[in-house]
């Protein structure tokens, strides 16, 4: 009892002499939980808001039968609906309607009402009382009923009409009523399901049929007898298995976004470790003589470790707080995507998750803790006879200069580079990463003690002074070390991985752009298209010499996967890489010929997503019917995450029947300037003005544009990082200072002035910077490396070439450099407000 | 050498340390200040310092007024023309003994070779010449003591202020150290002021003043003897 009074006061003591230091800590950790809680908090309200509006969509299904985006033909309804273990099967089309000036599409539902009321009753419209006066009623061919939250985005009333383009035309809907059960933030319309095929062209066609079973009927024995009856491509999937292929849409991201914001809260860790290492170097004498006095070694090792349980419960509790306020401020101000693009148009609210909060707490708690564990452990091992006297303080820190942990866990990170990705996420390369940080870091006292011990000493005073300090107290000098290691390996490994993917992304547009003008029916949704008849406008256009066109749509490979996207263009098959970007060997050109498979050419994500390599052959779902493929190379793709398949048009064409084209490529005659072919393509397509129609610069402005605000939030989640090991580097500099005030006392007996000493610790960061800076690089490549060709295959499956941001990374040396010169300069000030006389007056 | 005149310090208004402090030291000489504690024997010896500044009176060393001076060149003094022994002995941690002791000869930017030449005289003066690159960790208190005792004398300063430099040290050693601190004193001509609360090293001295209320009272010659016997 008497031992914990003591060990309060001794806390309490620490706190209020170096309330600063300890407030630098718990900020630190409070950044690192925020940012991670919040990140967590918008995608988990994003995601729940996703799985519910899927649940929602679903209704009160057994079973789903789904086929293609195009949709498959509706007579496979009346067959479900026969098989008697059915008790009610209610077909759905689903539309991604383009509204002219929204960016975004919105979604709209044709439902059979009497089997809605059954399978799904949340779906069912609620008519406006003055449309039943009007002898409106649901089943009106342009009756479309609109979600609250669709009502509140379009900023649109009962009783108004809604256009929307289907292929290059605009058809009004009336909007007749509302649909109350949807989702808070579900933005949905809802319609009679032959309305809809009527009034967007999908006559014979639904995308899904939701299936109601009797009671008693086992669903998996029904799942594998309706698959064989089942066309290719289509296939029955329970409720379970849509939301989980929803919530892969966005998993990648979502794993990605959380460990980058974690990587806050490792720097945080950091830097409670740095700077309770140099607090407890700094009170070694003080602890020994506890020792002395009788404090056991478990005793002591829990006082230190009270310190950090302090700072981490402060931190991770202001952290929780913080980011409870930022996630609820950001889902408020901008919604749920934080630039991925999977939630735009989601708006959820923020909703208290008990397993994050404790898991988060947790974590801050965790790595408060591990910062004073290393410390904890070596105060309590050392010989309190030693540590009493002078210059023991370097000792305590010789012990870490030994390389073989280090290195056994930088060779654990190099084998873990080798391990597949465990649940489809690249957690061994993130391991990997985390290992090899943490085997640089420690490998930090050994590289100081070889740099500075063969580093010349320099006549100069100050210089003299600060080399030699360096050269001497390798092991106090690698604290400041690591922290400028951790933080500017961790921004400069982001940097080169974002500039490879920028660079790579921005050579693969070139590729995919060779065209001089390009055109879109619409800028989003599946409704608008180019008919045959409008193409033979725009090959007569005047100006136009030549174009190609492309239709885009999605087919289903594995019913469990998002679906991929199918895109049918021309490409000559001598020469297909005049059209693709290919990635490894690519096949020789095939034979027309009714009984030799036709050629595909897939992304890499298809490849790696559906295991489709060069040369293998499988049957893709084509509308009614599959037709047998070969896959006849592979393809680099950074616009389809999920997947795309490259056909060639005729062969489309052929197979399908169908004309229709989402874009088009153009090639100008000579002397047509592209702003006289724009105008000459919408007079003559009807005077059309919502056509979108760009040069290739543009779209790869565009493109980048795009590019760049997807990161955004990962330069954010970075700059945090940075700051916080920014603030690591004032601690460590700040610590070693107080540390070393009876020093500058002595020295400033001794004749130094105060410049000479701010001279002197100015050169000592400037130097350890460099060196940090250079180590910092050379690991930030190599964790650039993973990221490049380990992490993003694993997650997003593409690859790219890597390439150094020299620019930004030297300015950012730059400034780092001068920053560590002026705090550790400022360090010295505050040390130095210490009067020498009372510094010198100290017991060491 | 130094002259203090009328000087008087104080931390607070109701609490004088020091009061019109008259005192007038030779060049050459060796002087012991005692007192009980709290009477600004340390206080004494930091204004002579130039590490603060007097409420009133004047300080000359060398003929330089240190009043006057502003913190650089008040610096620049003490670099040039003083050596200091601590209690607590002070020696840089991270640099060799040889290193320790001709840092005063680096500050005052004497050339490298006279600079080794100096310092490995004045190990050998303390009887550390085989311990040169030994590190602070490895040696005794005492020879931290000498190490710098050697340190203060090495850039052969006219002025040595040695604050308790017995203090940490046990009889054996304080004496030994006293011993080569008035050695080397004499030897060099350096003037010293000791502070020490211990009969036994002001006994070393020349002669030996009372620091009271009253201010600086001379002790008779027999004083340290008579403690000393």
């Amino acid at each position: 009892m008497q031992t914990t009074a003591l060990a309060f006061t001794f806390l309490l003591g620490e706190f209020r002499a170096h309330g600063k230091r300890v407030a630098i800590g718990v900020i630190a950790i409070a950044i690192g939980v925020a940012m991670g809680y919040a990140v967590h908090l918008i995608n988990y309200a994003a995601s729940s808001e996703f799985s519910q509006a899927v649940r929602s969509l679903m209704g009160n299904a057994d079973l789903t039968v789904r086929g293609t985006r195009i949709g498959f033909n509706e007579q496979a309804y009346p067959l479900l609906a026969r098989l008697p273990e059915v008790a009610v099967a209610s077909p759905v089309v689903e539309i991604d309607a383009h509204i002219p000036q929204q960016s975004e599409a919105l979604k709209i539902i044709g439902i059979d009402y009497f089997r809605a009321q059954t399978v799904q009753p949340n779906m069912l419209g609620h008519l406006a009382d003055e449309n039943m006066n009007e002898g409106l009623d649901a089943f009106h061919p342009n009756a479309l009923f609109l979600s609250p939250a669709a009502l509140t985005w379009l900023k649109l009333k009962l009783g108004d009409t809604l256009a929307v383009q289907v292929g290059l035309e605009i058809r009004q809907l009336h909007i007749a009523g509302t649909v109350p059960a949807a989702g808070a933030g579900q933005r949905i319309g809802v319609m009679d399901i032959a309305a809809a095929q009527w009034r967007f062209d999908r006559l014979g066609l639904v995308q899904r049929i939701d299936l109601k079973l009797r009671p008693g009927v086992d669903i998996a024995a029904f799942q594998s007898k309706i698959d064989s009856i089942l066309p290719t491509g289509v296939a029955a999937v329970t409720p379970a298995d849509g939301e989980r292929r929803a919530a892969n849409l966005s998993r990648a991201y979502r794993v990605n976004l959380n460990v980058l914001a974690l990587v806050a809260l490792f720097t945080g860790a950091f830097l409670v470790f740095s700077t309770q290492v140099l607090s407890v170097v700094r009170r070694r004498s003080q602890l020994a003589l506890l020792r002395v006095l009788g404090l056991t070694r478990a005793s002591l090792i829990r006082w230190i470790l009270a310190e950090g349980t302090l700072i981490g419960v402060l931190g991770s509790i202001s952290g929780l707080l913080l980011g409870y306020a930022v996630a609820a401020a950001v889902l408020d101000y901008s919604g749920a995507d934080l630039g991925g693009g999977y939630f735009s148009g989601v708006r959820p609210t923020v909703h208290f998750d008990i397993w994050a909060t404790v898991i988060f707490f947790a974590l801050g708690l965790g790595a408060a803790l591990l910062g004073s564990l290393v410390p904890a452990l070596e105060t309590a091992r050392a010989q309190p006879s030693r540590a009493l006297k002078a210059g023991d303080e370097e000792n305590a820190l010789r012990r870490l200069r030994s390389p073989l942990p280090a290195l056994v866990l930088i060779a654990s990170a190099g084998a873990l580079c080798f391990v597949g990705p465990v649940n489809e996420l690249p957690i061994p390369g993130y391991i990997a990463i985390a290992l090899l940080l943490i085997g640089s870091i420690a490998l930090m006292p050994r590289l100081a003690y070889a740099v500075f011990s063969h580093f010349p000493t320099p006549t100069h005073s100050a210089s003299y002074l600060a080399v030699t300090q360096l050269k001497g107290a390798s092991g106090r000098a690698s604290i400041g070390l690591s922290g400028i290691l951790a933080s500017f390996s961790l921004m400069a490994a982001m940097a080169i991985m974002v500039t490879s993917f920028r660079v790579s992304v921005d050579e693969w547009l070139g590729n995919m752009l060779p065209a001089e003008l390009y055109m879109r029916a619409a800028p989003s949704g599946d409704t608008a298209y180019f008919s045959a008849q409008d193409q033979l406008i725009i090959l007569s256009t005047p100006g136009i010499a030549r174009a190609e066109f492309l239709r885009s749509t999605h087919i289903s490979l594995d019913p469990l996967r998002p679906a991929i996207t199918l895109i049918a263009r021309p490409i000559d098959p001598a020469n297909p890489a005049a059209r693709l970007p290919f990635i490894g060997a690519v096949l020789p050109s095939q034979p027309l010929s009714s009984t030799q498979p036709i050629t595909v050419w897939a992304s890499e994500a298809a490849a790696d997503l559906h295991g489709l390599v060069v040369g293998k052959q499988f049957m893709l779902p084509l509308g009614a019917h599959s037709q047998s493929v070969i896959v006849g190379g592979i393809w680099r793709d950074y616009a389809r995450q999920h997947g795309a398949l490259v056909i060639n048009l005729a062969d489309y064409r052929r197979l399908t029947g169908d004309e229709r084209v989402t874009e088009a490529g153009m090639w100008l005659q000579a002397g047509t300037i592209p702003a006289q072919a724009v105008n000459n393509l919408r007079a003559s397509l009807h005077n059309n003005t919502r056509l979108d129609i760009a040069e290739p610069g543009e779209v790869r402005r565009l493109s980048l544009k795009i590019f760049d605000r997807s990161f955004t939030v990962t330069y954010l989640l970075e700059a945090v990082a940075i700051i916080v090991g920014l603030f690591g580097i004032a601690a460590s500099f700040g610590g070693q200072a107080l540390a070393r005030a009876r020093e500058f006392g002595m020295l400033r007996h001794i004749g130094v002035t105060r410049r000479q000493i701010g001279l002197m610790l100015a050169i000592e960061g400037a130097l350890l910077t460099t060196l940090g800076v250079l180590a910092g690089l050379l690991l930030g490549w190599v964790i650039a490396l993973i990221l490049i060709h380990v992490v993003n295959p694993q997650s997003f499956h593409w690859t790219m070439n890597t390439h150094m941001p020299w620019v930004l990374l030297s300015s950012v040396a730059a400034t780092l450099i001068f920053a560590a010169a002026i705090t550790a300069w400022l360090s010295g000030r505050s040390a130095m407000s210490v009067q020498a006389i009372r510094a010198v007056r100290d017991d060491w | 050498m130094l002259t203090l005149s009328h000087l008087s310090k104080s931390y607070s208004s109701s609490r004088p340390i020091l009061q019109d402090i008259n005192f007038h030291l030779n060049a050459g000489e060796y002087v012991a200040i005692m007192g009980e504690s709290g009477t600004g024997k340390s206080t004494l010896l930091n204004l002579m310092a130039g590490l603060e500044t007097p409420d009133s009176g004047s300080i000359v060393i060398d003929g330089h007024e240190l009043a006057q001076m502003n913190d650089d060149q008040a610096t620049q003094l003490r670099r040039e023309k003083m050596g200091f022994v601590f209690q607590a002995f002070h020696v840089l941690p991270h640099l060799s003994v040889a290193q320790n002791v001709a840092l005063p000869l680096l500050l005052n930017s004497v050339e490298k070779q006279q600079a080794q030449a100096a310092t490995m005289s004045m190990l050998a003066a303390v009887g550390l010449a085989d311990r040169a690159h030994s590190r602070p960790h490895e040696l005794s208190g005492g020879e931290m003591q000498r190490v710098a005792i050697a340190r203060a004398l090495v850039h052969g300063p006219r002025l040595l202020l040695a604050d308790e430099p017995t203090g940490n040290l046990d009889p054996e050693s304080a004496d030994s150290v006293m011993q080569l601190l008035r050695e080397q004193i004499k030897q060099s001509g350096t003037t010293c002021v000791l502070v020490t609360h211990s009969t036994r090293a002001a006994a070393t001295a020349d002669r030996v003043l009372l620091l009271t209320m009253q201010g600086l009272i001379p002790q008779g010659d027999n004083v340290p003897h008579t403690i000393q016997s």
